[in-house]
């Protein structure tokens, strides 16, 4: 496939890992902030090849684990409601809220579809207008755009029957959190290459300044992620902290202007509940008033949610860095991804679903042949 | 964090009972995790004899000194009629392939209609001569049936089931539970092509070339390897749950690791591309008209040419060993050179956000 195959080549994959090595003198902390990247690092096996002194720490960049368990409630809620038609991207409905999850809420008689667009969501509100139809607008800013287009569109087509829980979340703040966080080990950010190419980079500048760390904007095939690795390992035992970009085929400084537009047109900035790790100021974005007679969360009143995480899982620990999926207790016995305790577990971004579908045994026991 | 804290490879087992859901739901029909529970733990204690226990995909019956091959299967495929084929075919080709897997040649199937009211005559009309042209292209007779009619909104249209009955040669002897150690395992053809045709089809997704589903009946390939190499260990043909899930079973049912290189396996442009777009990965997508053998290494070669003289098998790759490593799982290096596990599917495989 044009270009995924040139960005998988072995033989340049070697000659990048072999500069990694002969340039790191010291242990050195990464974290690749987008779950896609962790997804890629695990499926190609590139946290073996890297030298041990190159640890990998997975970032909070996984729309699924991060969307707020209040905010999970709320969609569980909302979809068993008589009438409602609760669209989703798949990887949510497996996603464990307080009680259940969205395919339990299908097994249950609720009708929860799996979109792969909003835009999908608003034709099904257009076939069927006597039904509620509400889209679970979920992810960083890279599914943004999307979602806020489909939320001017359905404003110019009228549709009544159409809403949108919405629970974006923003990157910058997030990194700002984990650098400004006490025992913060991360000493450079390979920073997520599709939100870039929306938001362009230059909100990392100032990031990168002030706490003194490298930020690389990393792609997600396996050379992308290498050269992203390898720009932070040369700035690191140089002792440089700025911002480069490591994925230009996708990514400018200033991004994608018609998608910045829509953006601001329909949302705008506000505080935001990060499961896992707490609430982070300014760091998600909710409707305008404008458009707030497309907001679920006000058409739909749910009310008095008992919202209750389990005591067993570690995500939090495992979003901030402090602790590997599989050192969680629960790692493999109580919480697989197929009975998650916490969401990290569930989408194949998450990092602890990410260790377990493709880590599950050491390294150790497999010899080339 | 120290090294006995790590995840015991070797000893890990499911650890979960019948997972607690109240309701069934639509993963416990997708050929992985929830699939496999609901028949260890529920199925299998409820029905147990000798014949059951292997879990193959026919069960073997010694009747008056013969060994007679039994499976069914049902088919509840949406849209009816997609690139490449239709529920028609995929009833025929399902149930022979089943019995196929044991090394059976296929004799007499059974056809169970379940239609929806509201059906259209003609649409079932044509579904049915598909359903008999398949089966005298396969050489197998439709003996016997059974029509049940469901209230409008209580089916998608035509729901089919079959059963089959076959005959399995003396001396053959294929089962999960065969693969050892040193045996190579191949695979018939290019894989994911059924699931793909038909998620194209669902999601509107459009290609250069469309994908075709690649169900066809494969008892003429099994019985072409089989004069060639009559020492093949096991047969399974990655349905749901595609490659990963087949070969999962099978290196849980013989207690063997199985490692794959991920380079050598077949893949058509068109169906990596859609993989990609929809974010699937082609080892966990279905397949209808391609086999995995597993042969002991010295006959490989022989296997290899067999397979890839037949129309079937065409495209048939190496694409791995069975070692006694790493027990009961499946692990793929990478084409950079890496190493990850295949782990069983759980229930339904997720499209990914981003």
């Amino acid at each position: 496939m044009k270009y995924l195959h040139e960005f998988r080549d072995p033989a340049l994959a070697h000659t990048l890992l072999h500069d990694i090595r002969q340039r790191v003198t010291r242990p050195w902390a990464l974290m690749e902030v987008c779950g896609g990247q962790t997804h890629s690092i695990i499926r190609n096996g590139i946290d073996r090849l890297l030298p041990p002194e190159v640890e990998l720490i997975h970032g909070p960049g996984c729309p699924v684990c991060v969307t707020p368990l209040a905010t999970m409630d709320k969609a569980l809620a909302i979809a068993a409601q008589p009438g409602v038609i609760f669209c989703s991207f798949g990887d949510m409905l497996r996603v464990p809220g307080s009680d259940g999850d969205l395919f339990s809420v299908r097994g249950a008689g609720g009708d929860v579809r799996v979109v792969y667009s909003p835009l999908d969501a608003l034709s099904i509100a257009r076939s069927h207008p006597a039904r509620e139809v509400v889209f679970f607008g979920i992810g960083f800013e890279t599914t943004a755009p999307a979602n806020a287009q489909a939320v001017v569109l359905a404003q110019r087509q009228g549709l009544t029957n159409f809403s949108m829980l919405v629970s974006h979340v923003l990157v910058p703040p997030a990194l700002e959190a984990i650098l400004t966080a006490p025992d913060n080990r991360v000493q450079a950010f390979l920073a997520a290459g599709h939100v870039c190419s929306v938001m362009g980079y230059w909100q990392y500048e100032p990031l990168a300044a002030r706490y003194g760390v490298p930020i690389v904007v990393t792609g997600f095939e396996p050379l992308d992620v290498l050269a992203g690795v390898q720009q932070a390992v040369r700035q690191l035992e140089a002792g440089q902290a700025v911002v480069e970009n490591a994925y230009p085929r996708a990514v400018t400084r200033a991004g994608n202007g018609p998608a910045q537009a829509v953006l601001a047109e329909v949302f705008e900035v506000c505080d935001r509940n990060w499961r896992g790790i707490g609430p982070i100021p300014a760091s998600g974005w909710q409707l305008r008033p404008r458009y707030r007679a497309f907001d679920a969360a006000e058409r739909f009143a749910v009310q008095a949610l008992q919202t209750q995480e389990s005591p067993l899982c570690h995500s939090g620990d495992v979003l901030r860095g402090h602790l590997k999926p599989h050192q969680c207790p629960a790692f493999g016995t109580l919480c697989t991804p197929h009975k998650p305790l916490g969401a990290t577990m569930v989408s194949s971004e998450g990092a602890c679903a990410a260790y377990y579908q493709y880590g599950r045994f050491s390294a150790g026991e497999v010899t080339p042949a | 964090m120290n090294d006995s804290a790590a995840p015991d490879v070797a000893g890990w087992t499911c650890p979960l009972p019948l997972r607690d859901y109240p309701q069934i739901v639509l993963g416990h029909g997708g050929g992985g995790q929830l699939t496999a529970d609901l028949v260890t733990h529920l199925f299998v204690p409820a029905f147990h004899n000798a014949a059951l226990a292997p879990l193959a995909d026919a069960a073997a019956l010694h009747l008056g000194g013969q060994r007679l091959a039994f499976s069914t299967d049902s088919y509840v495929v949406r849209p009816l009629i997609f690139p490449g084929g239709s529920i028609a075919e995929l009833a025929v080709h399902g149930t022979v392939n089943d019995l196929a897997m044991v090394g059976a040649q296929p004799l007499a199937l059974s056809a169970g209609m379940i239609l929806e009211e509201g059906l259209p005559v003609g649409l079932l009309a044509h579904l049915v001569e598909r359903m008999a042209a398949a089966a005298r292209a396969a050489g197998v007779s439709i003996v016997t049936g059974d029509t049940k009619v469901v209230e409008r909104g209580h089916g998608d249209g035509l729901y089919i089931n079959t059963a089959g009955i076959g005959l399995i040669p003396p001396g053959i002897e294929i089962a999960p539970q065969h693969a050892r150690p040193g045996d190579v395992v191949l695979v018939s053809g290019s894989i994911g092509e059924h699931g793909m045709a038909i998620m194209s089809v669902r999601e509107g997704l459009a290609f250069e070339s469309p994908i075709l589903s690649d169900t066809a009946p494969l008892h003429g390939l099994v019985a072409a390897l089989l004069a060639a190499v009559p020492d093949v260990h096991t047969l399974r043909d990655p349905t749901r749950g595609g490659v990963a899930a087949a070969l999962n079973e099978i290196a849980t049912a013989a207690g063997v690791g199985i490692r794959l290189e991920e380079q050598q396996i077949p893949v058509r442009p068109e169906v990596a591309a859609a993989c990609e777009l929809l974010g699937l990965d082609p080892l966990y997508v279905a397949n209808e008209g391609r086999l995995l053998a597993l042969v002991p290494a010295p006959a490989a070669a022989a296997a290899l040419a067999a397979l890839r003289r037949h129309p079937a098998g065409v495209h048939a790759a190496r694409i791995g060993d069975v070692v006694a490593q790493h027990p009961g799982l499946v692990v793929a290096h990478t084409g950079i050179g890496g190493t990850r596990v295949v782990a069983l599917p759980h229930g339904e495989q997720l499209p990914r956000i981003c």
